[in-house]
């Protein structure tokens, strides 16, 4: 009965998300298709014309495709549970779900849901906007499947407890802008940390960015800057612990139940 | 199962980080089938109360049961039993309605072509069903309140609570939404309701709990606690009210203005000792009604002595440490 209940709420809770970024795709979709159009234009067309090819004899442009890829996916999700959870916070019709009998798995399982499906929809639409600018054959197609997918449950549980905390809408634009945003530009997407000296290459590793962005790199175009093996360690390493501590929190009612 | 009581409260506590004590060691009981009203002044805790049966709040101590389901050690079965109306409108705005009952249907583990099936029903009842698929924001703040206990019928629970449910709804949709209630209890289903509008508990309720400071200052059934009340008030519309009013024994009697008087009398004296009395005095009475709702009188009453106990406790033990 228990089971039932919350397969049905987990399906409720994932649909509605979903649901709520069809709704609004001119907020969800659209603006960061045209953000990473401008990226190829700018950093692939113009500025990369002028580099000679990178690792692995691959163009400028088919080198950041990756990056940018998973850029947007993690950008998207973090975006999408941290302004969609604390919006039914803010306007407390995430008291609907905490006087359900469903466990507090679901409500984490349900949000993490939609927002990695939003994270891989852009990942997806950014993906075909590259095609008109270069060509790709995937190399290993399970690998970029599964990194892509990890990337966004991870930041999709690294924004889940970020509107946890948050008390106001500025609280959830803290992270994006002073951690997201550093880590993403320094985590490999427009280049190979193999080009920096001592000792910021061993500094980049500390960046669980980058192991996201070499996953994926690998599985596009088959090279990596970081092994493959350890960078789904590191992944399923940040899935585990964020999942613990978030159930934690939830378990705790943390910023919702007094 | 079906033998225990819709709910009891034992001893709950609960204070608050920021020290406040909102429950000082709470208990009640609630038979099923029950129309039970919850009253109280702004802060006395009746909203804590809820918050903790709903599992909203945490309790610092003690324990509930909905039908034999403790909130604190079986939540998922006690939840599944409770349908809650809250004080402050809760759902999403940029919602349709359909979608806030379907939705919260699916919460509670229902499948979708039931809950579609129940939202149909529920909005219908509640006269709403023509503002299913608008946005909620776009409704009145009535029909937002009547969406509240539409979505709260959506699991059929067993105890509905509902916490000032009818707050600055116009008169005409309050009669509607009690006479949905009411109906809904004579059915079966146990109700629970804190108001500030006195008469709805009073004509509504079959008993009743008055909590103050975080204590129950009162907890009986409706007809008794009404039959306390010793003294009424009478309002009289006469012909003309004289400047000099006769002295009655036993009857207060006050000069309102030129055409108004008011009365007031134990209970247990007839009527007509004050009107042979006023007809003696050529004071013609045109019409009469009660001046108060006598369950507001009551209220009163009730919280003001317990705020003059420990008041009078305190001057008490003053006057002790001075004579010490």
């Amino acid at each position: 009965m228990i089971r039932h209940t919350n397969l049905i709420a987990l399906y409720t809770i994932s649909r509605r998300e979903i649901v709520r970024i069809v709704r609004i795709w001119t907020q969800t979709l659209i603006p960061p298709v045209i953000t990473m159009t401008l990226y190829f234009v700018i950093f692939g067309k113009l500025i990369g014309s002028q580099i000679h090819e990178v690792a692995g004899g691959f163009t400028y442009m088919q080198y950041i495709v990756p990056g940018l890829v998973m850029m947007s996916i993690i950008n998207n999700s973090y975006m999408n549970i941290s302004s969609s959870f604390f919006g039914a916070k803010f306007q407390r019709s995430v008291e609907e779900m905490l006087v359900a009998p469903m466990a507090n798995w679901v409500i984490l399982a349900g949000y993490v849901i939609g927002s990695v499906a939003r994270g891989l929809v852009v990942g997806l639409l950014v993906l075909v906007i590259a095609l008109f600018f270069t060509s790709l054959h995937v190399a290993h197609p399970l690998v970029a499947l599964a990194s892509v997918t990890l990337g966004a449950t991870i930041f999709a549980l690294a924004g889940f407890i970020n509107a946890m905390y948050a008390k106001k809408f500025d609280d959830i634009a803290l992270v994006p802008t002073f951690v997201i945003t550093p880590l993403t530009y320094l985590g490999g997407v427009f280049y190979s940390i193999s080009m920096l000296g001592e000792p910021w290459q061993a500094i980049s590793r500390i960046n669980p960015i980058l192991y996201m962005v070499n996953a994926f790199r690998f599985g596009i175009l088959g090279i990596s800057d970081v092994s493959v093996g350890w960078a789904f360690v590191v992944m399923l390493a940040f899935v585990a612990a964020l999942s613990i501590l978030a159930l934690q929190l939830l378990k705790r009612g943390i910023g919702l139940r007094s | 199962m079906t033998s225990a009581p819709a709910l009891v409260v034992d001893n709950l506590r609960k204070t608050y980080g920021n020290g406040v004590e909102a429950l000082k060691g709470i208990s009640l009981t609630v038979q099923p089938g029950d129309f039970f009203a919850l009253l109280g002044p702004n802060g006395a805790g009746k909203s804590t109360l809820i918050g903790i049966l709903s599992s909203l709040v945490n309790s610092t101590s003690g324990d509930a049961q909905v039908f034999g389901m403790s909130v604190n050690t079986q939540r998922s079965e006690a939840m599944r039993l409770i349908g809650l109306v809250p004080q402050e409108i809760n759902f999403n705005q940029f919602e349709k309605p359909f979608d806030i009952c379907v939705n919260e249907a699916g919460f509670y583990g229902i499948p979708r072509k039931i809950a579609a099936q129940r939202a149909e029903k529920y909005l219908k009842e509640l006269r709403l069903w023509d503002k299913a698929q608008h946005q909620a924001r776009e409704m009145s703040g009535g029909m937002k309140r009547r969406l509240m206990i539409a979505r709260a019928m959506m699991n059929e629970p067993k105890l509905l609570i509902l916490d000032e449910p009818t707050a600055g709804v116009d008169i005409e949709i309050r009669r509607s939404m009690w006479q949905f209630v009411s109906g809904i209890n004579a059915a079966g289903t146990t109700v629970i309701l804190t108001t500030h509008y006195l008469e709805e508990a009073e004509s509504l309720c079959r008993n009743i709990a008055i909590i103050d400071h975080g204590t129950i200052v009162e907890n009986t059934s409706m007809k008794r606690l009404l039959a306390t009340l010793d003294v009424e008030t009478f309002i009289l519309d006469v012909t003309s009210a004289p400047a000099e009013l006769p002295q009655l024994p036993g009857i207060i009697l006050r000069r309102t203005d030129e055409h108004t008087l008011e009365a007031e009398m134990a209970r247990s004296r007839d009527l007509n000792t004050l009107f042979a009395a006023l007809s003696a005095n050529d004071i013609m009475v045109n019409s009469m009604r009660n001046k108060t709702n006598r369950l507001e009188e009551l209220f009163v009453r009730l919280v003001e002595n317990g705020r003059q106990a420990p008041e009078a406790a305190e001057s008490k033990h003053k006057g002790q440490g001075k004579a010490a």
